[in-house]
């Protein structure tokens, strides 16, 4: 809402010291959001002035159509003689009032206008357009025409209002009241502590049986109509400058005389207005919902097709307008210079309609007009008798029309809301003493009346809808004392356990990986689902199970991912194109699992609590939201450099990277050879946990499938690691514990076994493991070998280093032999492991 | 050794004369100090200290001597070889600090040498950001409460007061999840602010619940400098007996002070959500300019564009009908919430200058903000 400064002291006496910015502070701290204050003219410096044009030379030899003009501008050029003006506009003639900027003068953006040659001529100065003088659209789009009565050489800054402050404020959804000069000037009054002059406080007739006939059908969405008629209007009758130039200022153009009144009333008092033809309208106007499919051409040219639960108004014939939202074409108000339709009685519309069934109207028909945001935000229904007495009123000033004496006021009965409010409620919501006296003063200035004493029962003013629960009225006494008198204090809450064990994992997992040269990337969850044949899923794949958005931003990705991969992936490729190729990257976060059956999500009511089945319900009509873990490499993991040679990054470091975050939660990880999708056949490890007893595979690891990396660009052997963190941490153990250190010295045995190729590593160390018994300190493979001449084609080497301890004693070598053979045996028997020779 | 020779003339035993015991260590004190190596020293010790040594055979004499001279002897012999001894250690110790001070010397390397082997990892600053605001609550005993991203409507706008009509709750603003039909009669969203998760603190938690709730949030805003369609929120509920405006504004002074440095506060003006009655938006002084940029124009700040506050979000009290749909009784309970923007806050904490960088993942961006922030 744009609230020209000079229109809003003419309801409030604000000091005439005070500037734009001192009015926006109040207003500010007042609770409305002054975004700006325009300062229209700055920089402005006359002499600008009426001035008449005598003659009119037409210059000949141009690109374009060049006038040559002598104007009058009376004494104001300090000569008395006509002025020479050369001037490119066209649409005025010989005799007009014209704005005459004379040299000296300067025009907004610093234009200094001095006597120059142009076109062959000496200018001395300019005709204005409103562009030049900053005034905003006329309409025109030329050269500013005066009415004829205008006094030659009168000030023009003066008469066009050029200098002003306007407001720019950003009204919050709550407060339709102050889309209008009359709510913003009673907040500034409150403000100021000043009186208001209510522009709706008009005498108006009551309503008579010889108004215009007016049926309501429907008075739920239209609980009030007044009609009025004004007849006799001059066809020729056109905006006062005035007039014009307050509804330029507040952001609207100005378009002939009575549109722009019941655009000017309904900025004064905030209702919207609407003036029908007389002529046009056949029969008596109703209201009522739209038969579906009926059809209504708006004022703005489109042919809408209505729907059953839209408000229209109507004549005999059916739609004449989209209730509150916008006119019909058939019945628009002529326009001025179409002399022969001229429009010479109208009808005036006040009404108020239901803010649900505009705000729907509006968006069905995505139309949003000044009157649906006005009804949308709530307008005073007690307004429209007064807005339509100053429609009246003005149509009669200013185009000699004639009040006809019938009113018709079509009223469906309510009564004023009331709240009941301990006095002291302001008090407690606050955390501050205001006291009952501050408390009904305060609700007093916004137009309550208030009775009682500890229980205050409160009648809210028409014109604020939005107070409609103790705490709205506790809020207007709380922003009226100023938010920032508010003390500050400090709750006690009860002593917290801290963060849970999920959330804990979840910061180690990111800590662990970080530290381990991965980093974080927060992608996107939007995929699309030809990324699943990319990575090489079964057809079957459960994964291939999304949950798609009606409106995606991007028609190619509709889904919500149900694996991290192709985020992350892109996220490589995205870096590795911007030059950086050694990269590992990691995520954690949500994937989207939907149920097997969809289910919709009922709209519980809210006046009480849902049940826990209800609850329930609710929750099992979502998709299941675990959250993933995973991690890409690609490049080199470790860098070469002076201290010798680098390592690329391969299926290894993906498969520890699951390892690492297995350990992170506590969780023992089972990995063996696998096949998956998107991984390398034969690089692909299947991770596994036990979670209660059972042993579920949580994700892979590995070096992902050449197919996979050319279908979506990536470098050549990118490695990557996907895994289930909520299943991981189920599986995990919270407690580690205490391992009994002995100080007794190591045994330490080392076996070289040679195996067959296919047998998994895994598998021979966890016979040796169990062969070696509890004198096993620890174990580690520290070498494998592949030579086929001298293992041959089919087998392989496996170095380990056994560490024996007892917890009592010194070792003795017989006794770690021992261990050392039986762990040998079991190996051999288990996985046909042979003790290299 | 030899039985002592009680005919023995010890005058006439040639090693054991003072002048000739004193021959012997001079000797091997030169030599000690000749020696300009370890293996030189080592050479000069056998010699002159060793089984065969002059003084060593001189030892030996002295069994021989008669009683009455072993003493003196005993006691010349002694106190030579004592001195050699001390001069052979001194000069051990000299030559291997010379050998140590060379060696160390020569192996010495250039510690301005990187070590770049591993390049270090960095987790993203929205989370640690994140973090660092959860733990300042935690660390008053908040707990911290999550949700699901894709949500129930009644949980993200029904609850929170946000009524069937809102505008928010359009296709414009909201992603909606197809339903069996194909439209958006799922009932399901996702969620547009992190508030569905005080909906459900105050069904799953006992009174009082204080509950700080970061997270993942959707609206259908296209990706630029400024906007993101997934950004992240942190919001904070408190529910409790007699809770005041003003300790909600205490609570927003001290995270920012905890966040920005002493001195910083917040200032609250009045706005409207459908979910808080009273509601405001909280702005904080500009923890760089403090206000001073304002009207001061020599003295820019980029920070608050010279505004003096810089705007944090919305917040109030939270409104009665919410506590009504989540079962708690607004007569005896009362409490506040608010909310703002992660990246928001990044962006003016650390200067970010671009929303497309904290989405896209790009190592340069994020590796220099480490571990925590």
């Amino acid at each position: 809402m744009r609230v020209p400064l000079s229109w809003l002291r003419e309801y409030v006496d604000l000091p005439a010291t005070e500037t734009g910015r001192d009015v926006q502070a109040k207003l500010i701290s007042a609770g409305l959001e002054v975004e700006t204050v325009e300062q229209l003219g700055a920089g402005l410096k006359g002499p600008l002035v009426v001035g008449q044009v005598l003659t009119i030379e037409e210059l000949e030899g141009f690109k374009k159509p060049i006038r040559f003009c002598t104007v009058d501008v009376g004494t104001a050029n300090g000569t008395g003689e006509p002025q020479e003006i050369v001037c490119g506009a066209r649409n005025f003639a010989v005799g007009d009032k014209v704005v005459v900027v004379l040299p000296g003068a300067v025009l907004p953006g610093d234009f200094a206008i001095a006597a120059r040659k142009t076109y062959g001529r000496v200018s001395h100065g300019m005709i204005c357009s409103s562009d030049e003088l900053g005034m905003g659209d006329d309409g025109t789009k030329g050269i500013i025409v005066l009415p004829p009565e205008t006094e030659v050489g009168r000030d023009a800054i003066e008469l066009l209002e050029l200098v002003d402050e306007v407001l720019d404020i950003a009204v919050t959804a709550n407060r339709g009241d102050c889309l209008s000069l009359r709510g913003v000037a009673r907040e500034a009054a409150i403000a100021y502590g000043l009186p208001l002059r209510d522009p709706a406080l008009l005498d108006v007739p009551g309503p008579n049986a010889f108004g215009y006939p007016v049926k309501v059908s429907e008075p739920i969405g239209c609980d009030r109509f007044t009609a009025r008629t004004v007849s006799g209007l001059e066809p020729e009758a056109r905006s006062p400058i005035w007039l014009q130039r307050r509804l330029q200022k507040v952001g609207m153009r100005p378009i002939s005389l009575a549109v722009d009144v019941t655009n000017y009333v309904m900025m004064e008092l905030g209702q919207p207005l609407h003036a029908y033809d007389r002529k046009l309208v056949q029969g008596p106007i109703g209201v009522r919902r739209a038969e579906p499919g009926e059809k209504l051409t708006t004022l703005d040219g489109v042919v809408r097709t209505l729907d059953a639960e839209d408000l229209v108004i109507i004549d005999e014939r059916g739609p004449i307008g989209l209730a509150g939202v916008m006119g019909g074409a058939n019945t628009e108000i002529a326009d001025h210079v179409d002399v022969e339709n001229a429009t010479t009685d109208v009808v005036i519309e006040a009404a108020h309609f239901d803010a649900v069934s505009i705000a729907r109207t509006a968006r069905r028909h995505k139309l949003s007009s000044e009157a649906s945001r006005r009804f949308e935000r709530g307008v005073d229904p007690q307004a429209a008798a007064a807005a339509a007495q100053r429609t009246v009123d003005l149509l009669v000033l200013l185009a000699g029309g004639t009040a006809d004496a019938g009113v018709t006021e079509v009223i469906a009965p309510s009564a004023p809301h009331t709240i009941t409010i301990p006095a002291d409620h302001p008090d407690k919501v606050a955390g501050v003493t205001y006291g009952r006296e501050t408390v009904v003063r305060r609700l007093q200035q916004v137009g309550c009346d208030v009775y009682g004493q500890d229980e205050l029962i409160v009648t809210v003013p028409s014109w604020r809808p939005d107070l409609t629960d103790p705490n709205d009225l506790a809020e207007e006494v709380i922003r009226l004392e100023g938010y920032e008198n508010l003390p500050s204090t400090l709750p006690r809450p009860p002593a917290g356990r801290g963060l849970t064990r999920r959330q804990r994992l979840h910061r180690r997992v990111g800590r662990a990986l970080a530290g381990a040269g991965y980093v974080e990337a927060l992608n996107y969850p939007f995929l699309g689902e030809q990324v699943f044949d990319q990575l090489g899923l079964a057809a079957d794949d459960p994964a291939r199970r999304v949950v798609k958005l009606v409106n995606p931003l991007n028609d190619e990705e509709p889904a919500l991912r149900t694996t991290l991969l192709p985020g992350l992936l892109g996220a490589l490729r995205r870096n590795d194109g911007r030059g950086s190729h050694d990269l590992a990257l990691f995520e954690t976060g949500l994937v989207f699992l939907p149920g097997q059956e969809q289910r919709v999500a009922q709209v519980l009511p809210v006046d009480r609590r849902p049940t826990d089945e209800e609850i329930a319900e609710l929750n099992a009509a979502l998709p299941e939201q675990p959250r993933h873990a995973a991690v890409v490499l690609t490049g080199v993991r470790e860098q070469s450099g002076w201290w010798g040679k680098g390592r690329p990054a391969d299926w290894a470091d993906a498969v520890e990277a699951a390892r690492t975050v297995a350990r992170e939660a506590g969780a023992e990880l089972i990995v063996r050879n696998g096949q998956y999708g998107p991984w390398h056949p034969g690089r692909c490890a299947e991770l596994a946990v036990v979670v209660d007893g059972t042993e579920r595979v949580v994700g892979h690891a590995g070096e992902l499938h050449p197919r996979v990396l050319k279908a979506l660009g990536l470098p050549a052997r990118t490695s990557a690691m996907e895994l289930d963190l909520d299943v991981l941490e189920r599986a995990g153990d919270d407690t580690p514990q205490a391992p009994h250190i002995s100080s007794y010295p190591v045994a330490t045995q080392d076996v070289a076994l040679v195996v067959g190729r296919s047998v998994p590593h895994a598998d021979v160390e966890a016979a040796l493991r169990e062969g070696a018994g509890e004198l096993l300190e620890s174990i580690r493979l520290f070498d494998v070998y592949e030579n086929a001449e001298q293992l041959g084609e089919d087998s392989k080497s496996l170095a380990y280093a056994l560490r024996f301890r007892a917890a009592d004693r010194t070792l003795t070598v017989d006794e770690a032999s021992a261990a050392r053979d039986a762990a040998v045996a079991l190996a051999g028997e288990r996985t046909g492991a042979v003790l290299r020779g | 050794m030899s039985a002592p020779n009680k005919s023995y003339d010890p005058v006439e035993v040639e090693a054991l004369k003072p002048e000739e015991i004193e021959r012997m260590r001079d000797e091997a004190l030169a030599a000690f100090a000749a020696a300009d190596s370890l293996d030189a020293l080592q050479e000069a010790k056998v010699a002159h200290t060793g089984g065969t040594s002059p003084l060593a055979l001189a030892n030996r004499e002295i069994g021989a001597l008669p009683p009455q001279a072993k003493a003196e002897a005993g006691k010349r012999v002694g106190m030579a070889r004592g001195a050699v001894n001390k001069a052979l250690a001194a000069r051990q110790a000299e030559l291997e600090a010379e050998r140590d001070a060379r060696v160390l010397v020569e192996e010495a390397v250039d510690v301005t040498l990187p070590y770049d082997r591993v390049p270090a990892g960095a987790r993203h600053p929205l989370t640690t950001l994140s973090e660092r605001i959860e733990d300042i609550f935690v660390a008053m005993g908040y707990e911290v409460a999550e949700g699901p991203e894709v949500e129930a409507e009644w949980f993200n706008f029904d609850a929170l007061n946000i009524g069937p009509d809102h505008p928010a709750r359009g296709e414009a603003d909201t992603f909606f999840v197809q339903g069996p039909k194909g439209g958006t009669e799922s009932g399901v969203v996702l969620r547009t602010h992190t508030s569905p998760v005080q909906a459900r603190s105050l069904l799953a938690r006992e009174l009082p619940v204080y509950v700080i709730c970061p997270g993942r949030v959707y609206r259908t805003d296209e990706l630029d400098a400024t906007h993101t369609p997934v950004f992240h929120q942190v919001e904070l509920l408190a529910i409790d007996e007699g809770l005041t405006m003003a300790d909600l504004k205490g609570t927003l002074d001290h995270m920012v002070r905890s966040l920005f440095g002493e001195g910083i506060e917040t200032r609250l003006r009045p706005n409207f959500f459908p979910f808080t009655e009273p509601s405001a938006e909280m702005d904080m002084v500009c923890y760089v300019c403090r206000g001073e940029s304002v009207g001061n124009p020599d003295r820019p700040c980029r920070t608050c564009s010279s505004e003096g506050w810089i705007e944090l979000g919305g917040c109030g009290m939270v409104n009665p009908r919410v506590l009504v749909a989540c079962g708690v009784d607004p007569e005896k309970y009362s409490g506040f919430a608010f909310g703002f923007g992660i990246e928001r806050m990044l962006m003016f904490r650390h200067n970010v200058e671009d929303m497309r960088d904290m989405v896209e993942g790009d190592v340069r961006f994020t590796r220099p903000f480490g571990m925590e922030i």
